[in-house]
Parts: structure tokens; C-alpha cells; sequence
């Protein structure tokens, strides 16, 4: 009897729940906010689903309306990857030690 | 590349991913950690490009619209002041929203390309994952965009409410699963469609009766609903790199959302549902009689911590507003010259969102271990000479210890008052967002400065 790949996708889906659960306790209150920032990045790698959403099909029109929606996904997609991790870079780098600085 | 390679390098993103956050569990691993999620996410677009295989005119357009949305976003990254980081937050949070309903929308208009059907006989699994996807994404989209504006101020913070509004957003939660259920069944387009328009309506519903005050527990809660649609549309398109990170995601706004209601000890409802406009009436009527209450200037602030030998500083919302976080830090450089020894006491729900304040002081260039959590210095304010209280409020309000009938009975607070000398700056006596008056403004060992928190913390400089 075969497994359906979906249990499999399930299976990833709640051991990253859990995964994901320890690794937030154990970040440290004063770094929520580039949490947040860089969580918000990551999630942006729905952009995968994005460029095949534009590209894939059919070569002859680029610009099928599904192919449109892709790219648009990929503009907004893009805004977030880039903005996120820079904006969690330069808060990043404000945070300072008290020896750094005498 | 094959189907398998491809599936493996979308693990090793979801696992850089996982020690990017893992990373953040110390600001000394912390850049490391993003620099992780940037190889990461890196990896995860390469290899889809690559497996698409797709160089013709597609692929230009697909540069040419990353190098716009790239420089749009970094621009943004690069120019925003850290106090509007709030409202940065949100807005990000809602253009995820909308690239997962566009992807949506993309799989089930054509959803061959991603090998779930043809147009019309979509598999009934596929369906319900982008429907899923489609409905949390529109309501983090028009949500988080109502959250902007409430954080932004482009529209009123305070809570907007009316006539059967719960009844209102059950029957549209109903519909939205009724709807759900008929897309598998017939598989119309239509249906598709007002699937995603009453989950617009309904983002907009639910955050427009929330306050601002709330806002930590909105913004975390938009966060995690990022995460879950991303994970929807991870399983449409049966994407290990999604999954993993919808579900980190997820899993961390649900965490963050926990963590801000415990701080204003609130059930996660309580919040969402706008609990406390209802009992803002009895607490304000029960405190009109006038007490007499101390009230200094800048000299006395100075003259009293100058000759203290530790201060604590309480800073909140106000110092964020008032953009006083550089003026305080550097009056606290000029009472360490005189030997005071300094320290910052931070409460989880201050601010506007998640370790808003953190920020603020480590853009003012604090030191971040100067800088502690409620839990870490509450005892320390027994034996400290004056606390310096800019812009919080009520988190500092011992009728939450001593007071059932009070509306923040129950949450946890610095305990300011037990320090010998309280230095209160506030602009009048108003009450805080909670609407409840302060006890400590009367309190014998309590100074009210009356003034804008970057004025009067200029002023005190000046005569220190």
C-alpha cells in the first residue's frame, strides 16, 4: 500500500511547526522586532511559486493572464525579500555590545 | 534538474531558514543568522529558475521585475526612520498577503503549469490547499493594510465598532467555508473570485475594532497568518521550502501574538474581538475626583538623579512618538559621568509592536545588555533611587496589583513605585490607552514633569 505524498508534505509541515515553536522561545525578547523583519523576508520565498507561476506554460505569449498574476507576485515578492533582509541587516547592526563603544 | 534534486535544494533553503531565526537567539549570532536567510532565499530562486528552464523573453521580464521590486525594497529598507519600523512591518506583512492570493489565483487559472489539473477539474485537494491559501492571504492583505494605516495615523487609532459586528464577521467566516466547499463541487470561476473578495472584506473587519494600543498583538497575529498562507500555497504547489517556512512563520507569529497578550494578561480573543472599549466606561467615570500631585521641573529632575547612585529608565509609546530615544541617551552619558549607574527596564507589550523599544534604544546606540526585560529587573527597582518613567504608562500602574475591579487587574508591571523617587514625564494627566487613571501620578514619591518627553529630557541635560 502506497503513501500519499501529501502525508509526507504533512509530515514536514508539523515537525516545522515544532521546530519552528523551539527555535522562536529561544529567541531573545529584544530582538522581536527583526523577528518579525526577517520573518517577513523568508516568507517571501512564495516567490518560488511566483516565477513558475510567470514562466512556466506556454513560450509563444508571455503575458497570459496567469503568467501576469505570476509576475506581479514576483514584483511584490521581490520588494519584501529585498526590503526584509536589509532592513533586518541594518537594525542588526545597531544592536552594539557596551565594550564596542568604551 | 530533476524533480528530486530540485526537492533537496528546497530543503537546504528551509533549513537555512530555520538557523537564520536561530541565529536571532543573540544579537552577537544574530547577523550571521540573516545572512543564512539570504543565502537561502537566494538558493530557493536560483534553483526554480533554473528548473523552469525558461531563458526567453520570460526571463528578462522576471530580472527586470525582480530588479524593480529589489530596488523599491531595499530603497525602503535604506531611507525608513526606525520609529515608523511599526508600520514598515505591516505593510510588508500585507504584500505577502497579496503575492500568495496572486499565486493563487495564477494556479487556478492555469493550474497545469504546476501539475494540478486542468482548468475546470482541478484535484479537490489542490483546490481546498489554494483556496486556504487565497483566503488567508486576501485577509493578511487588506488586514495588515488597515494596520498600516491605524500605525501609520493615516486613520484613527482608536477602535471602530458597530451594531452586530460579531454576528457580521461569523456569518461572513461561515460563507467563506460554505464557499470553499462549492468550489470543490462545481468548480466555478466565480466562486473563486468572491472567495477572495469576502476575505478582503474580512481582514478589514477584523482589524478595523482593534485599538492601538493593541497593535503589538495585531501586527504578530498578521505575521503568523503571513506564514500559514504561505504554507496554503507551499501545499498547492507541493513545495518543501514553503511548507517549512509557512510553518516557521506561522508558528512565530502565533508565538509573538502569545507573548503580547500575556504581557497585558489578556486572552488572545479578548484582544482580537476589541475587549476592552467595552469596559473604558466604568473606569473612567470612577475617578474624577482631583488628588494632589507633584509636579517638578527640569532642575529638580536633574538635581534629583545628578545625586542618585542608580537610575532606571522606564521608556514606552510616548518616547517613540516624541523621538526622544537619542536625547535620552544622551542625558544618560551625562549622569554616568557623574557616576550614576543607568539601566533601561523594558515591558514586553510597550510600544507598537514586538521589542519596538530595543530597537529604538539600539538605534540611539545603547548598549543592548544595558537594556533588560520585565522579568530580569523588576526586583531591582526596590533598590533603586529614582526611576525615570518617559512615555509608558500604564504598565507602570500599581492598580493592576491592587485593584480586582480594574480592567488591567492581572497584568504584570515594572513595579516603578517601589523605587525612592519616581520622575514621571508625561504632557498632562490624562489617562493612558487602557483609559484608567494612574495611581502613581499621586503617589508621595512621585515628580510629574509635565512636558514633551524630548523636551524635557533636552532641558535636563541643559542643567545637569
Amino acid at each position: 500500500m502506497e503513501i500519499d505524498p501529501f502525508i509526507f508534505r504533512l509530515s514536514i509541515f508539523i515537525l516545522s511547526i515544532f521546530v519552528g515553536y523551539y527555535v522562536v522561545w529561544s529567541v531573545t525578547p529584544s530582538l522581536h522586532t527583526p523577528l518579525m523583519s526577517v520573518t517577513n523576508a523568508i516568507s517571501s520565498v512564495i516567490i518560488v511559486g511566483a516565477i513558475i507561476a510567470a514562466l512556466a506554460g506556454n513560450n509563444i505569449n508571455v503575458f497570459e493572464t496567469s503568467n501576469i498574476f505570476g509576475f506581479l507576485a514576483i514584483l511584490l515578492a521581490a520588494v519584501n525579500i529585498f526590503g526584509g533582509f536589509l532592513v533586518t541587516q541594518r537594525m542588526l547592526a545597531m544592536y552594539k555590545k557596551k565594550k564596542k563603544e568604551k | 534538474m530533476s524533480a528530486n534534486l530540485l526537492a533537496i535544494f528546497y530543503l537546504v533553503s528551509g533549513v537555512l531558514f530555520i538557523l537564520a531565526l536561530r541565529g536571532l537567539s543573540s544579537p552577537e549570532t544574530s547577523r550571521q543568522g540573516n545572512l543564512y536567510g539570504i543565502i537561502g532565499m537566494a538558493l530557493a530562486i536560483g534553483v526554480t529558475v533554473l528548473s523552469v528552464g525558461n531563458f526567453s523573453t520570460g526571463f528578462l521580464y522576471l530580472i527586470l521585475f525582480l530588479l524593480i521590486g529589489g530596488s523599491i525594497g531595499a530603497f525602503i529598507a535604506f531611507k525608513i526612520p526606525m520609529t515608523a519600523m511599526p508600520e514598515l512591518v505591516a505593510g510588508f506583512h500585507s504584500l505577502v498577503g497579496l503575492a500568495a492570493v496572486f499565486v493563487a489565483i495564477s494556479a487556478f487559472l492555469n493550474p497545469n503549469v504546476f501539475n494540478l489539473g486542468m482548468p475546470g477539474s482541478i484535484k479537490i485537494a489542490s483546490l481546498i490547499e489554494m483556496s486556504l491559501g487565497a483566503a488567508i492571504g486576501a485577509i493578511t492583505f487588506t488586514g495588515s493594510i488597515i494596520a498600516f494605516l491605524k500605525l501609520r495615523g493615516l486613520m484613527s487609532g482608536s477602535p471602530i465598532t458597530f451594531f452586530g459586528q460579531h454576528y457580521l464577521n461569523l456569518l461572513l467566516g461561515i460563507s467563506l467555508i460554505g464557499l470553499i466547499y462549492f468550489l470543490c463541487t462545481t468548480q466555478s470561476q466565480n466562486l473563486f473570485w468572491s472567495l477572495i473578495a469576502i476575505s478582503l472584506l474580512v481582514g478589514i473587519l477584523l482589524i478595523i475594532p482593534i485599538g492601538g494600543a493593541d497593535m503589538p498583538v495585531v501586527i504578530s497575529m498578521l505575521n503568523s497568518y503571513s506564514g500559514w498562507a504561505a504554507a496554503g500555497i507551499g501545499f498547492t504547489l507541493e513545495n518543501s521550502a514553503l511548507i517549512i517556512t509557512g510553518a516557521l512563520v506561522g508558528s512565530s507569529g502565533a508565538i509573538l501574538s502569545y507573548i503580547m497578550c500575556k504581557g497585558m494578561n489578556r486572552s488572545f480573543f479578548n484582544v482580537i474581538l476589541g475587549g476592552w472599549g467595552a469596559t473604558e466606561e466604568s473606569g473612567k467615570t470612577s475617578s474624577k475626583e482631583q488628588r494632589p500631585v507633584k509636579s517638578g521641573n527640569s532642575d529638580d529632575a536633574a538635581f534629583l538623579m545628578k545625586n542618585a547612585s542608580s537610575v532606571i529608565i522606564v521608556p514606552g509609546y510616548g518616547m517613540a512618538v516624541a523621538q526622544a530615544q537619542h536625547a535620552l541617551r544622551e542625558m544618560v552619558d551625562a549622569l554616568k559621568k557623574n557616576g550614576v549607574k543607568v539601566t533601561y527596564a523594558i515591558h514586553p507589550v510597550a510600544g507598537r509592536m514586538p521589542g519596538h523599544m530595543n530597537v529604538l534604544l539600539a538605534e540611539a546606540n545603547v548598549p543592548y545588555d544595558e537594556v533588560f526585560e520585565l522579568e530580569e529587573i523588576n526586583n531591582d527597582f526596590a533598590n533603586c533611587d529614582v526611576a525615570y518613567v518617559i512615555g509608558a504608562n500604564d504598565v507602570t500602574n500599581p492598580v493592576a496589583k491592587t485593584d480586582p475591579q480594574s480592567p488591567i487587574y492581572g497584568m504584570p508591571i515594572l513595579d516603578v513605585e517601589k523605587s525612592k523617587s519616581v520622575l514621571f514625564v508625561k504632557r498632562s494627566l490624562s489617562p493612558g490607552y487602557a483609559g484608567i487613571d494612574n495611581d502613581l501620578f499621586y503617589r508621595d514619591n512621585t515628580l510629574m514633569l509635565f512636558a514633551d518627553a524630548k523636551k524635557m529630557t533636552e532641558d535636563i541635560i541643559k542643567s545637569l
